[in-house]
């Protein structure tokens, strides 16, 4: 990987852990539940944390002033390269949960692989990352199964997040050019992830969708419209008033 | 003159603060704290954080530097370490008795758990209240990161439970 490739990936790692991360944070205080609530905000928390270790690499690699507070607040929404599922809208908790699944078991299995990336930091951050992830995949996969295999309606509404967000998982296993020399076996991890959603949708007695159409685009900074709104939430603040510190 | 300083010295300094989420605990029962070392006249703390999200790590970095600048240590480094990971196997014996002590039920040995698998039941949490290894998960995220919400079946009380990591 030339150093600007390293850079844009980095970022790509950082970009997703945050938006999600973001988007999750919503829950605070409008979970089902009481420890609901607290469990989808702690995977927030966790998520917000990985992101802040890719961003400070980032900040140290780019070695131009930036840091890493000015990489979350201060980019504009062409210049994030996250996954579109990751900014995909909170909908409902099925649509929500099943956002959740779909990327902690792309996490999952990337971090694995990552652990051993020739890039020290990057293994480094995946070593520590993926403990994290091994819960939020539990987690997830449990509510998929719960809601999935659950009552008429919950099951009606795991269908219908199903058709809402299974058109951004394409992009999850097709290579842009910054990952091209990244040493990730995508067919491989494509596999893992694929294999593990079948078994899970299994047990929720859910259906994999066929031929659906994906949408790509996320990682080289073409949104859906969905980034737009988040990213005038996060970085409200800091443009308004730039600088500000509490 | 070369100038030398006594680690274990300086742990037992350390050992003085404590975790802010977890009072009971000092950052060196958690394993926090993984290396002092002297460069020229710079003092340089090595630390790892238990979880990356984890908000107390700004609020420890502080503490030690004013534990340290206490000492007459005016130079002070605090490097922040992610590898290896963080593991509650690092968390020291008379940690795991103060926080049981506490009420919150300590880490279980790892080989236990930190797995994948759905549903498990398979790990036996022993409630810090009555000793019952008849409990049961409510939620596997707890007040904080590190922890995780059981209740138990024979006194009722719910506790928290330092995740294994």
């Amino acid at each position: 990987m030339n150093k600007q490739q390293l850079i844009d990936y980095t970022l790509h790692l950082a970009d997703n852990a945050l938006i999600i991360g973001q988007r999750n944070a919503a829950w605070c205080g409008h979970g089902p539940i009481l420890e609901q609530d607290i469990a989808i905000t702690n995977i927030s928390l966790d998520l917000i944390g990985q992101a802040r270790n890719f961003y400070q690499y980032a900040a140290q690699l780019k070695a131009d002033g930036s840091t890493e507070d000015s990489l979350a607040y201060l980019r504009k929404e062409r210049e994030f390269y996250n996954c579109l599922l990751t900014e995909q809208a909170n909908g409902d908790w099925a649509q929500t949960i099943l956002r959740q699944f779909l990327f902690s078991t792309y996490q999952y299995y990337l971090y694995q692989q990552l652990q051993s990336h020739t890039d020290n930091t990057l293994a480094a951050i995946a070593e520590k990352s993926l403990k994290e992830v091994t819960y939020h995949l539990r987690w997830s996969s449990e509510w998929v199964i719960r809601l999935g295999d659950g009552t008429e309606e919950s099951h009606t509404r795991m269908l219908k997040a199903t058709e809402e967000l299974w058109r951004y998982t394409g992009e999850l296993f097709q290579p842009v050019p910054y990952e091209l020399d990244a040493p990730i076996d995508f067919l491989l991890l494509k596999n893992n992830w694929l294999k593990k959603v079948t078994d899970i949708f299994e047990e929720a007695t859910l259906p994999i969708p066929a031929n659906t159409f994906m949408q790509t685009g996320g990682k080289t900074g073409t949104h859906t419209e969905q980034l737009g709104y988040i990213l005038t939430d996060l970085q409200y603040l800091q443009r308004t008033y730039p600088g500000c510190e509490w | 003159m070369e100038a030398t300083i006594d680690k274990k010295i300086l742990f037992t300094y350390l050992a003085e603060i404590n975790d802010p989420e977890i009072p009971v605990l000092s950052i060196i029962d958690l394993g926090i704290v993984r290396d002092i070392q002297l460069s020229n006249d710079e003092l340089q703390v090595t630390i790892t954080p238990t979880y990356t999200g984890c908000p107390a790590m700004d609020m420890i970095a502080t503490a030690i530097r004013v534990q340290l600048a206490t000492l007459g240590f005016k130079k002070i480094k605090i490097i922040h370490s992610i590898s290896p990971a963080w593991t509650t196997e690092w968390m020291s014996e008379e940690g795991k008795r103060k926080l049981k002590e506490y009420g919150i039920a300590p880490p279980n040995p790892k080989q236990q758990v930190c797995n994948d698998k759905l549903f498990a039941a398979a790990e036996a949490v022993q409630c810090p209240q009555c000793n019952s290894y008849h409990t049961h998960r409510i939620s596997e995220f707890g007040s904080t990161a590190c922890k995780a919400l059981y209740q138990c079946d024979d006194c009722k009380e719910p506790f928290d439970y330092f995740k294994c990591h």
